[in-house]
């Protein structure tokens, strides 16, 4: 890659924080997604199993 | 006719459905962003006003747009909830919120890092800047009071009441530029007549588009399906799905 290009006519710290933080928000959600529904599949099965202690 | 309408108030055709369409969502998701990222960074001429500023509209306007769309699912899922009690209505209200807050943060940020070569400052209390920023209290707003109640029907009841108060806010902010004498330019691409950006320079913008709304729907996928779980957590289906 040229340097033109890496310094976006002058605007470089303007241009490549914003795809940075743009891909860091992608990235999170993601993670948070999965982990979200992680935490959920492992609240239900300790809930079943107490169910089954239960019973 | 209607069996697949009324399949999908039910909880565990959800969740199995869920499951199959993120992965679908998240492959294009990926192959359109990765497209628009190479296209609008590479390719695209710079803009004869802007110069290569022009580019964070790449990330900006996707984001900004998709904040405004993940309310209003939030708001209509939560009066969808509100109305006919549907659980999973209130859980897809409730898996909106954090991706469009996040997304709205993105737009107010990239927003600001435009703002700052072009308007010489990185904030004013421009109408649209100021209507994007109370959707973002909304946002928050909305997943505190969700998150306040222990009784979570309550919650999700709460919730959905003030997402649905909110969303006249989203009119404002889309109209911001028209009905306002406003610093923000106005409608670029979803205007009469033809588009403002010559192709090479739109269709790159139109991939990030239609990439940002296919990630939302996967991640949305996969938040449903943790909402569904927190709410059923004692039902009959879950040990099935599950398989133990």
């Amino acid at each position: 890659m040229s340097h033109s290009f890496w310094a976006m006519g002058g605007y470089a710290r303007f241009v490549w924080p914003c795809f940075l933080l743009a891909f860091a928000v992608l990235g999170w959600n993601l993670w948070a997604a999965r982990r979200y529904h992680l935490q959920a599949r492992r609240r239900a099965q300790r809930a079943l199993a107490m169910a089954d202690t239960d019973s | 006719m209607w069996t697949w309408f009324y399949q999908l108030a039910s909880p565990p055709h959800v969740y199995r459905m869920a499951a199959r369409l993120s992965g679908g969502f998240l492959a294009a998701a990926l192959v359109l962003i990765a497209y628009g990222t190479i296209a609008g960074l590479v390719f695209a001429p710079p803009d004869y006003q802007q110069g290569d500023a022009f580019r964070i509209v790449y990330v900006h306007a996707p984001a900004a747009w998709l904040s405004l769309n993940a309310y209003v699912v939030m708001a209509v899922a939560g009066a969808i909830g509100l109305i006919w009690r549907i659980k999973v209505a209130h859980a897809v209200s409730a898996a909106s919120a954090p991706i469009g807050a996040s997304f709205t943060l993105l737009a107010l940020v990239t927003g600001s890092l435009w703002g700052r070569p072009m308007w010489g400052t990185f904030w004013a209390w421009d109408p649209r800047l100021t209507s994007e920023l109370i959707l973002l209290f909304l946002y928050v707003g909305v997943m505190s009071l969700r998150s306040a109640f222990e009784d979570a029907a309550r919650g999700d009841r709460a919730a959905a009441l003030l997402a649905i108060v909110g969303v006249v806010n989203v009119p404002i902010i889309h109209f911001s530029v028209v009905w306002w004498n406003s610093l923000h330019q106005g409608a670029t691409v979803a205007r009469f007549g033809k588009p403002a950006m010559v192709p090479s320079m739109l269709w790159p913008l139109l991939a990030m588009l239609a990439g940002f709304l296919c990630f939302y729907l996967a991640v949305l996928c996969m938040r449903v399906r943790g909402e569904v779980l927190r709410r059923e957590l004692r039902a009959r289906w879950v040990r099935e799905a599950l398989g133990s």
